[in-house]
């Protein structure tokens, strides 16, 4: 654990990052109390310029909404959605993987050939479809990036399985009569995690990009006030007022940046061969 | 390549019949799903549709005709538009290959070659700056990113047009058209192509750092080739392998991509048209350009595999 945090540590971005993620945590935690303004409330003249009323740092949009608590709650959807779908597409993908890669022979070329014909979807195409059709909210948006995103990660946990399989403790926990679930669950699926927790992170880095691509549609949760939904809106409005759009955009990409990086350290810290590699 | 083509059109056929799934499994009547909003009106109208969308068959039947319809190219009928969906989307088709055709080469030129670059440069300033760029292009939405262009280099600047797919009513022709359309193409093909550019500079770098450090490539400069030659004919070359592997994955990815980009341009293209279909609820229309949009990907994906056997002779496209 210690020799971990030396090897995080020792990437200066991924400090950098996991500063900015922990950051944006926060803010997504304690966003109600700490935004000036409800993020639906008309509370100002439309279109106000960003600093020409004190307390409005990022101005307002076209029905005088104030940007900045819209940009302190949208913290809160995204980093959901993120980490929700992330898990979602985490226990379809590890299934079929494991499954594919443990039991190999027909059960894998099956659940592959399936994996493939998945991958060959356009995904963001894909996760339209699925929201449009069933309403756009929360749930269906998890259940729409869960669904494009498993199969990267099917993939890997086989390929994973598949050489773990064949290891020495693998055998002799068969031949200590332990069950097929244990010997996955127990055995083999705890040393398979290091991969899958580096891109676990970068998923929930494309999860949030995707929730703000649908939410710029509009294909976002009308309850919910989202980065993606306020890019969409200041869209048409562009030239009038150009700070609707900065912001919440500057969001979006300051979190999944940070979370790239952070998937980078975790890559560093988790994969002790790398150790001595060319950087 | 036979079973590749078998396996493309088994995966066209899957979509096709995911199609027909979602709208039985959308909330609310199919009838009212296939012919938008029309059909909530009048209840004579909704029989008659029901008829018509052989809604009365038995299910499995109702599945066969479909993918027969499919097969024959016979989208269904957008009653938004009042014209048949496939007509609607064959005249968007080149605007989108346009798009994203010149889009895939620029990020994979700009790409493989500021990847080559950080490479050779690996640890100097180059290769960090480079690397940075990468990330933070890596990180940016793609509609905020082409925004932000229109912003800078059409509302500030007024170097180029931000907006459509020509001058409207300027009654260009021949070259003068064509380097109107070309105009017009920029900023759309640059935001489109950045977020990719990214992906294939860091893969690119990535396998050229690991190809480097192989026997063949020792070899190499031990017999004393030149170190140019071998950057590109031993490392670049095999490097290389892995990159096109993912951009033939990507390419699918782009034309899905391509639906916010054309959005923020008022492209004409497929992806405009979904964005549109969205708006007004029309979704066998919405179905339809999913369905093509599918299908192209997989036939990029068949293309790409073509490309390899040209780079990598060792490869047959047996399996």
């Amino acid at each position: 654990m210690k020799s971990f945090w030396l090897r995080f540590g020792r990437n200066k971005g991924a400090v950098a990052g996991l500063a900015v993620l922990m950051l944006v945590t926060l803010v997504a935690l304690v966003g109600p109390w700490l935004a000036p303004n409800d993020p639906w409330g008309m509370v100002q003249q439309p279109f106000l310029r960003p600093w020409t009323e004190p307390g409005f740092a990022m101005g307002t949009d076209t029905l005088g909404r104030d940007i900045l608590s819209g940009v302190i709650y949208g913290a809160r959807v995204s980093l959901l959605i993120g980490a929700v779908s992330t898990v979602a597409a985490l226990l379809i993908g590890v299934t079929i993987g494991a499954l594919a890669g443990y039991f190999g022979g027909w059960v894998d070329s099956g659940l592959m050939r399936f994996t493939e014909i998945f991958q060959a979807v356009p995904s963001f195409a894909l996760a339209i479809v699925l929201v449009a059709i069933f309403q756009p909210s929360v749930d269906s948006i998890v259940a729409a990036i869960a669904i494009v995103s498993w199969p990267p990660v099917a993939r890997l946990v086989r390929g994973e399985f598949l050489t773990l399989r064949q290891r020495d403790f693998v055998q002799a926990a068969l031949l200590a009569g332990e069950s097929t679930p244990r010997i996955i669950l127990t055995q083999i699926l705890p040393n398979a995690m290091s991969p899958i927790i580096v891109m676990a992170s970068l998923m929930v880095a494309t999860a949030i990009l995707l929730e703000s691509s649908l939410s710029f549609l509009g294909l976002g949760d009308p309850n919910q006030m989202s980065w993606g939904y306020m890019v969409g809106s200041a869209r048409t409005v562009l030239r009038q007022a150009w700070w609707m759009a900065l912001f919440p955009g500057l969001a979006i990409v300051l979190t999944v940046l940070a979370l790239n990086l952070v998937g980078e350290g975790l890559n560093d810290g988790l994969n002790t061969r790398l150790n001595g590699r060319t950087r | 390549m036979l079973t590749r083509v078998l396996q493309g059109l088994a995966a066209i056929l899957l979509i096709a019949a995911v199609n027909f799934v979602l709208v039985r499994a959308a909330p609310g009547d199919p009838v009212s799903v296939l012919a938008g909003e029309a059909g909530a009106s009048d209840a004579q109208f909704v029989a008659q549709l029901r008829t018509q969308f052989e809604l009365d068959r038995p299910i499995t039947t109702q599945l066969a005709n479909y993918l027969g319809r499919v097969a024959r190219f016979d989208l269904g009928y957008s009653y938004r538009q009042q014209q048949p969906v496939l007509k609607l989307i064959v005249e968007r088709l080149p605007a989108t290959l346009l798009l994203t055709g010149s889009a895939f080469a620029l990020s994979l030129l700009f790409g493989v070659t500021l990847g080559a670059l950080s490479a050779r440069r690996a640890g100097t300033w180059v290769d960090s700056g480079i690397t940075v760029v990468a990330l933070v292009f890596y990180a940016t939405p793609l509609y905020w990113l082409a925004l932000m262009a229109v912003l800078i280099f059409t509302v500030q600047l007024d170097w180029l047009p931000g907006f459509g797919f020509s001058t409207v009513g300027a009654g260009l022709r021949g070259w003068a058209l064509a380097a109107d359309i070309a105009r017009h193409l920029v900023l759309p093909a640059l935001t489109l192509a950045l977020f990719y550019m990214a992906v294939y500079a860091r893969m690119t770098r990535a396998a050229m750092l690991e190809v480097a450090q192989m026997d063949f490539v020792k070899t190499a400069r031990a017999k004393g080739v030149r170190p140019g030659r071998i950057l590109r004919a031993h490392v670049l070359r095999n490097a290389l392998l892995p990159v096109i592997t993912l951009a033939g994955i990507q390419a699918g990815g782009m034309i899905g991509g391509a639906v916010l980009t054309e959005t923020v341009f008022a492209w004409p293209g497929i992806g405009r048209l979904m964005f549109d279909a969205l708006l007004q609820r029309d979704y066998s229309l919405l179905l339809g350009t999913f369905l093509v949009t599918a299908a192209m990907a997989v036939l990029f994906n068949l293309l790409t595999d073509l490309v390899y056997t040209v780079v990598d002779p060792r490869i047959e496209l047996a399996s």
